[in-house]
């Protein structure tokens, strides 16, 4: 009996999957605000106000607020108390969910010229065609807390299906193209993620999600931790956030096989 | 009982100047704790606090369940050895051994004293360590981990198999230690909160909302009720979606694919509501210390409850699948059984305690915050298979559905986030919440300066683990990633 009811509603469920990347990408909460924007030029001469509110100390001002004001959206847990605090607007939330870079520096803000992100490119064309249509990730967790693991789980779950993507979570490093490192690299997995990145062939890519696998999120600067997986590994892709959110995980991995279309 | 006891009672979520706690010679303190575990207490948190010159203190923290009631005692100072509360009481065990590890005295007599996390700085893998071994023909040893099939955090598991059966499981954990505990010395600092809030990143509302507590508690004050109240629908929001995806993951390991491809959608469907509330499908930088960041206007209620509701019939036509089919039932029932007496004996808590029949939910036994005007029916199930487990689960999903319902209609007026004053020296707070995998416990002992001398941390899978350990014995090795799924407890919440 069950197996009837059980097809019926599946049917009249429908397609439960996303048009994203074909059609328009799904709204972040409101709330959320996505990527943040530093105009420094706006910075108000002598203010901090930002400086001493960050819990990860991803936004400085040197000399007591008249040198440049500079924000990394490597460390920074996109908890929004700099926006809150800041009396000129000079950190603001643009609500783009589009923030995966290539190099760690990209992730500076500050300056002219770079007042956003500067995105990702995608690998070079000899890269992608050895990869084909597909790309698969063997995803180690070295000291992340089970949320980004949670979110870059949920892209296989039937609103997103990461699948139709070519895209793919092996169990063994053997049968992976790359690894997809969480977490900020605790001691205590450090060997265990060399030797899991050792037994993927070559050539191979590394991607660092959150902001712990990028720069020790909250716990960096702790003895138990590495500031990141790239002191352990090269790093080909940064996803910044606490965690990232799976649309912005998502862009991340499709930026980089160049299957955005039209969303990038 | 708890009237003659000598410990010291608070209530949940409460400070005490440290000079009021009970101070007994450590061999009475180890003497006494057996006492009241005998007459029913629970061991909460175990663990030791520097004291001057090397030494160390013994901290217990117990629960009265039956008597709605915490109390607390503490060791003179000391160093070197003690006798071993293992010894009579199971469910001090991995307790005292993260005492040694950290502080360097030996429960003598304690039958297992192995490193829990490997914390040195310098870094050994935790798999490296000795391992309880099965000799015999037809005995051999399987080793998983620490790197997982699946995107799942890492432990290791030893077994000890004769064929198929599984005779013994050691879990070796560590692999995640990040220092959260060392870091809060002297604090708190600039990021604690935002440990707080990664300790278990699945358990950010629990976690986030005990510290806010102690922190509430050590000013002598409390956060805004309408704060509590929206901590508390936070905090029901946390289990649902935890629970739906463990709904989901159940099914997924016995091949059931309908309510595992709709608990995986509906779980996201949670999270999005708690995205609604803060912004991160998390709670991330939703709870603070004097109250919550964010308020719910009219619209953004309205619209919480149409998005509870949606989700609500979807899950509960998902897992009425799961139930209605046999082949589930018959994979569910009777495997990775925990007897009720172990399950008392090794402390287990939260759903896992209450599929073994045991009445524990702080929520009800030790209400605190919006829990004290406010409650949900204990979820219970006998029997400590993964059938109960999974049973638990769902009633539970049915209860904080319910208790949101109620709680959106029952908002207290006012603001939600008030300054407070800095913690008081010399004192000692306590603070229990039920998150979705049972008892969080954080304990605060502040020095002169009103700085944390220890703050102490007790995810409840530190006590649970044990339990899965437990459910495996005379269990086939192919059912692992079952039980494994109906306990579904955290690695770092354990390594901290």
């Amino acid at each position: 009996m069950f197996v009837l009811d059980t097809l019926l509603h599946r049917l009249k469920r429908g397609c439960e999957t996303m048009a994203y990347p074909d059609g328009p990408a799904p709204a972040l909460p409101d709330r959320h605000g996505g990527a943040l924007r530093l105009d420094a030029a706006r910075c108000a001469s002598g203010c901090t106000a930002c400086v001493p509110v960050c819990p990860t100390t991803a936004i400085t001002r040197p000399a007591g607020g008249a040198g440049a004001t500079a924000l990394d959206l490597g460390r920074c847990l996109f908890c929004s108390a700099c926006v809150d605090v800041c009396p000129t607007q000079a950190v603001t939330k643009t609500g783009d969910h589009r923030m995966a870079v290539r190099t760690r520096g990209d992730l500076v803000l500050g300056g002219p010229g770079r007042e956003q992100l500067r995105l990702a490119a995608a690998l070079d064309e000899k890269l992608r065609r050895l990869l084909g249509r597909s790309l698969r990730l063997r995803q180690v967790s070295a000291g992340g807390c089970n949320a980004c693991e949670a979110d870059t789980n949920v892209l296989g779950t039937i609103g997103w299906d990461l699948g139709r993507f070519g895209i793919q979570f092996v169990a063994s490093p053997r049968h992976a193209d790359g690894v997809l490192i969480t977490g900020p690299v605790s001691r205590n997995m450090e060997l265990a993620l060399k030797k899991t990145w050792e037994a993927v062939p070559g050539p191979k890519i590394a991607i660092a999600v959150g902001a712990c696998a990028i720069a020790g999120g909250p716990f960096v600067d702790h003895p138990e931790v590495h500031h990141g997986a790239d002191e352990v590994i090269p790093i080909d892709l940064y996803i910044p956030g606490c965690p990232p959110h799976p649309l912005t995980i998502l862009d991340g991995l499709l930026r980089v096989i160049d299957r955005l279309g039209a969303a990038k | 009982m708890s009237s003659t006891t000598p410990f010291t009672l608070l209530a949940n979520t409460s400070c005490l100047p440290l000079a009021e706690v009970t101070e007994l010679p450590v061999a009475d303190l180890v003497r006494r704790t057996a006492g009241e575990l005998d007459r029913g207490a629970r061991l909460c948190s175990w663990f030791g606090t520097p004291a001057p010159a090397g030494a160390v203190r013994l901290v217990a923290v117990l629960a009265f369940d039956a008597d709605n009631t915490l109390a607390v005692a503490r060791s003179e100072p000391f160093s070197g050895a003690y006798p071993s509360l293992t010894v009579t009481h199971a469910q001090a065990h991995l307790f005292e051994r993260e005492v040694r590890e950290q502080h360097g005295v030996t429960p003598e007599g304690h039958p297992w004293l192995k490193p829990v996390r490997r914390s040195r700085p310098e870094g050994d893998a935790p798999a490296n360590g000795e391992f309880f071994r099965v000799d015999g023909r037809e005995v051999h040893e399987v080793a998983v981990g620490p790197v997982h099939a699946g995107i799942i955090e890492p432990g290791h598991f030893r077994f000890q198999c004769a064929g198929e059966e599984v005779l013994h499981l050691e879990i070796a954990l560590g692999y995640q230690h990040r220092g959260i505990e060392r870091a809060l010395a002297a604090g708190p600092h600039r990021a604690t909160v935002a440990q707080m809030e990664t300790i278990a990143g699945d358990t950010t509302i629990a976690h986030t909302t005990a510290y806010a507590s102690i922190l509430e508690a050590l000013a002598g004050t409390e956060a805004p009720l309408r704060a509590q109240w929206l901590r508390a629908v936070a905090l029901e929001l946390e289990r649902l979606a935890n629970h739906t995806g463990d709904m989901g993951a159940l099914a997924n390991d016995v091949a059931f694919l309908p309510t595992s491809a709709a608990c995986g959608k509906v779980r996201g469907d949670f999270l999005n509501i708690t995205a609604l509330v803060c912004g991160n499908r998390f709670g991330r930088a939703l709870v603070r210390p004097g109250g919550v960041r964010h308020d719910l206007d009219a619209d953004r209620l309205a619209k919480l409850g149409e998005r509870l509701e949606a989700a609500m019939g979807e899950v509960t036509r998902a897992t009425e699948w799961l139930w209605d089919a046999a082949s589930v039932r018959a994979r569910f029932e009777n495997t990775g059984t925990v007897h009720a007496t172990q399950a008392a004996e090794v402390g287990l808590v939260g759903p896992a305690a209450r599929a073994c029949g045991l009445v524990r939910d702080v929520r009800y036994d030790h209400p605190a915050g919006w829990h004290r005007f406010a409650q949900a029916p204990v979820a219970v199930w006998p029997g400590g298979d993964v059938f109960a487990r999974a049973r638990v689960r769902d009633l539970e999903i049915q209860r904080s559905g319910q208790f949101i319902r109620e709680q959106l209609g029952s908002a207290p007026e006012g603001g939600v986030l008030d300054e407070i004053a800095p913690p008081a020296p010399g004192s000692i707070a306590v603070a229990l919440t039920e998150g979705w995998r049972g008892e969080v416990c954080h304990v605060a002992l502040t020095d002169a300066n009103g700085r944390f001398a220890s703050y102490k941390v007790t995810d409840p899978s530190f006590h649970n683990w044990t339990g899965l350990a437990l459910a495996l014995r005379g269990t086939a090795i192919s059912d692992f990633p079952l039980c494994n799924k109906s306990f579904n407890l955290s690695y770092c919440g354990h390594d901290l």
